[in-house]
């Protein structure tokens, strides 16, 4: 059975610029789209990692010496925001899902392209906003948790552009959410089932779920918080009778969930990534599935443990503990099968391999140090401390950042039709493996020891440890330069990759490279197999 | 095949050694000055060892795949076509579950013997001068009896300082005093934003919540001067916001306390 094409959409398509203009038109094409995603996130990423170098000059040396005390304040509150609502938040779900998803369900576009080219056109202008709204009055101070009072009594014009920001990113991605739910239930190709769909649907469906129902709760809560900072409101200022603790309830109900809408679509992409490299199937694709499942319905309960400290009952602590200790469980189970994916493969020793590897490593070591924080009275310690720091850095850049880049190489000759520099891309590998270790490992010893997060002076015993942290970052921010010379040099001069280049079986690899406007150019491939790779298959089945 | 199992029962064997051996050799965490932190290092070292074994373990496992299972110059074609194992899936399921279970009993133990699990509302002193609701951050009190002998002491938390009133010798200080194996009783509340009251020797932290007075009980056990850190994000002097606590023997409290101590104004 064909899927009809519609000539009216045929007709909107020839009508739109060609050629690189395309990438700064209001296109529909979900590849189109996908790309836009993705360097507008690489560069407020750029954006994002430049402050994060400007706090890590500021504590090479104990005293606050750098920029001016309520500057550092505004410096860590927009890196917080732009790397998770400007960079990985819009990449790993908005680019990946929109590029891939309408492939792997055998579909030609996304179900509502309109909705879809919305929701990429909210997210510039704001960003574009919240980095402005330096120049204003300064930007937000209160942190990217914006917790009142503070973020009700410091400098105003900050905190609301700050609020409208957020509140336009949330919405783009709930219109991102509807939209890859939509698709991957009801554009699926005829013949193809769920259980048979590459493991970044999955992934995707539970993100999206997530995203659908935990981020109307931010924009509420963030709507309250503007009525009481405009409108002089009680909802959560202690003056006036409101509760503070109850914005921290609201605003982790969707911020927990947000971790998993940040690793779910990258344990999706690895997914993907490993098989084709180690030329094995994924190992226990109904498990994963489930374990899938498992996240996105725990990932929905654990909240409070970000409020151990904040006087929370005792019940509520207990229970907590055990729910979010318990995602450690499928979590697990991915990681093993994911192991267990490399053993006995042929395993092809490029970059995005080694970033995948780099993944599982990083991503352990962060999990583990959460299963340690799920625990009250570990928390009560550290809670607020460096220690928080290194690890939610090892579960975002050393897990999910790093399964950007390893994507970003592994569907690049996809996207251009032209081979990478194998070697630079290594050499990217071992420089952001080595920075990123370096600059996050010793931050858990300095929270051990008493060193609490968001200050810009500190113990001066602890200025060694934190000159190692500062080197470790300058080594990631060195990293970028073989990559984007990488992507330069091979969108340009690249050795042609043909179609298929990893001789991959998912379903955007059966077409031509770069990929044509309808996708295939005849009928959409039934993939019933995506990871049907290994020696004895074709015998046995 | 025998050979295959001596080898990983070597290499697990040496995984749990080396772990233990870290676990018990390094220390990571500051000195023990209250009668939490020795708890809480037992805590620590068990999750510490766990969590080496996982780690190591698993990257053992990635870095030998890669080598062992390489693709050598001279091969093609693919692995081999291992779609899945379900006992060992259950297998890895199982036990993780398992351990997080443990790890949660060992936790709550750990916790009720930081007096964490005791509902505070019903039994504190401080409790019978009004109505209004009192937080409590983990406490050792056990009964009204031990209550009525600790020292109260009640903390104001501002932009960007801690004030330390004496009830009982009428002054406001700004470091914290407190005889060595004294039960203290705080009472802390915040003038205007969040702040948190954290001695990272004593390994215990509450938030000071503006409108929500809190209690927090400790017990010092070793004489010393310590840090108390602001930990909750309160403002441009964020950093700057500390302040010391003293733990001194009884008789150099008594004194400073005499020096420092006001006469009753009468009305």
């Amino acid at each position: 059975m064909t899927i009809s094409i519609d000539p009216q959409k045929t007709n909107n398509e020839s009508l739109q610029p060609k050629g690189w203009l395309r990438y700064f038109s209001f296109s529909l094409d979900h590849k189109v789209i996908g790309i836009q995603y993705l360097v507008c996130g690489f560069l407020f990423y750029l954006i994002g990692g430049t402050l994060a170098s400007a706090i890590r000059i500021e504590l090479a040396s104990p005293m606050s010496d750098f920029m001016p005390r309520d500057v550092y304040n505004q410096v860590l509150t927009l890196h917080g925001t732009i790397m998770i609502f400007l960079w990985i938040v819009p990449v790993v779900n908005g680019a990946f899902g929109n590029y891939l998803i309408p492939f792997y369900v055998g579909a030609r576009d996304m179900a509502f392209p309109r909705l879809n080219a919305v929701a990429f056109w909210l997210i510039p202008p704001s960003g574009l906003m919240l980095v402005a709204s330096y120049f204003v009055e300064g930007a937000a101070q209160a942190g990217w948790t914006a917790y009142p009072p503070l973020s009700i009594t410091t400098p105003q014009s900050g905190q609301i552009i700050w609020i409208l920001s957020v509140l336009l990113l949330g919405g783009s991605s709930i219109f991102g959410g509807i939209n890859f739910i939509a698709t991957i239930i009801k554009l699926r190709r005829p013949g193809l089932k769920l259980m048979q769909l590459p493991m970044y649907c999955w992934a995707m469906l539970g993100t999206s779920l997530l995203v659908v129902l935990s981020t109307p709760v931010l924009a509420g809560t963030l709507i309250l918080l503007s009525f009481d900072i405009i409108a002089n409101t009680g909802f959560f200022n202690p003056v006036l009778g409101g509760n503070v603790v109850v914005y921290q309830h609201l605003f982790w109900f969707y911020s927990h969930p947000a971790v998993y809408i940040m690793v779910l679509p990258a344990f999706g992409l690895v997914s993907e990534i490993l098989p084709v490299h180690a030329r094995k199937p994924l190992f226990g694709y109904t498990t994963m599935v489930f374990s899938i499942m498992g996240i996105v319905v725990l990932g929905l309960v654990v909240w409070a443990h970000h409020m151990f400290t904040s006087g929370t009952p005792p019940w509520m602590r207990l229970f907590f503990t055990i729910a979010t200790a318990f995602i450690a469980v499928p979590t697990g189970i991915k990681f093993f099968n994911w192991v267990a994916t490399l053993w006995g493969g042929k395993i092809s020793i490029n970059s995005a391999m080694l970033f995948s590897c780099g993944f599982i490593i990083n991503f352990v070591f962060g999990g583990i140090t959460g299963v340690a924080l799920a625990q009250v009275p570990f928390d009560i310690h550290v809670h607020d401390t460096y220690f928080v720091v290194a690890h939610f850095h090892y579960i975002v850049y050393g897990g999910t950042v790093f399964i950007i880049f390893s994507s970003i190489y592994h569907w690049f000759p996809k996207v251009t039709g032209k081979m990478f520099n194998e070697k630079l891309g290594i050499l990217h590998f071992i420089i952001t493996f080595i920075g990123f270790n370096l600059c996050f490992a010793p931050q858990h010893w300095l929270g051990l020891n008493g060193m609490p997060r968001r200050v810009a002076e500190y113990d001066p015993q602890f200025q060694f440890v934190n000159q190692i942290s500062s080197l470790g970052a300058l080594l990631m921010a060195i990293s970028t330069i073989p990559f984007l010379i990488n992507v330069f040099v091979s969108v340009r001069n690249g050795k042609d990759a043909g179609d298929n280049p990893w001789n991959a079986l998912t379903p955007e690899w059966l077409t031509s490279s770069p990929p044509p406007v309808e996708n295939w150019e005849g009928e959409a491939p039934l993939v019933q197999e995506p990871y049907g790779y290994g020696e004895e298959i074709s015998e046995q089945k | 095949m025998l050979n295959k199992y001596f080898y990983l029962i070597l290499i697990i064997s040496l995984v749990f050694a080396i772990s233990f051996w870290i676990g018990f050799n390094v220390n990571l965490l500051p000195a023990e000055a209250s009668i939490n932190a020795p708890i809480y290092d037992e805590l620590f070292k068990i999750l510490f060892i766990i969590g080496l074994i996982i780690f190591i373990g698993m990257t053992i496992a990635v870095i030998y795949s890669l080598f062992k299972f390489r693709k050598r110059n001279d091969q093609i074609g693919d692995g081999i076509a291992l779609e899945g194992n379900l006992s060992l899936e259950i297998v890895w399921t199982i036990i993780p579950s398992i351990i997080v279970l443990l790890i949660g009993l060992y936790s709550y133990n750990i916790y009720d013997r930081m007096g964490g699990m005791k509902d505070l509302n019903h039994n504190h002193e401080m409790m019978s001068s009004n109505t209004e609701k009192i937080w409590a951050g983990i406490s050792q009190t056990s009964d009204n009896e031990i209550a009525i002998n600790n020292l109260s002491i009640e903390v104001s938390a501002m932009q960007f300082a801690f004030l330390f009133n004496y009830p009982k010798g009428n002054f406001i200080s700004g470091e914290l005093h407190v005889p060595v194996d004294q039960k203290v009783s705080m009472k802390m509340e915040s003038k205007d934003v969040i702040h948190a009251f954290w001695v990272p020797e004593f390994r215990i932290k509450q938030d000071i919540i503006p409108g929500q007075p809190t209690i927090l009980n400790f017990t010092p056990t070793k004489v010393g001067k310590y840090p108390i850190i602001c930990a909750e994000l309160c403002g441009p002097y964020h950093g700057g916001m500390r302040a010391s606590i003293i733990v001194e023997e009884e008789s150099d409290y008594n004194e400073w306390f005499n020096k420092n101590k006001k006469p009753e104004v009468n009305l």
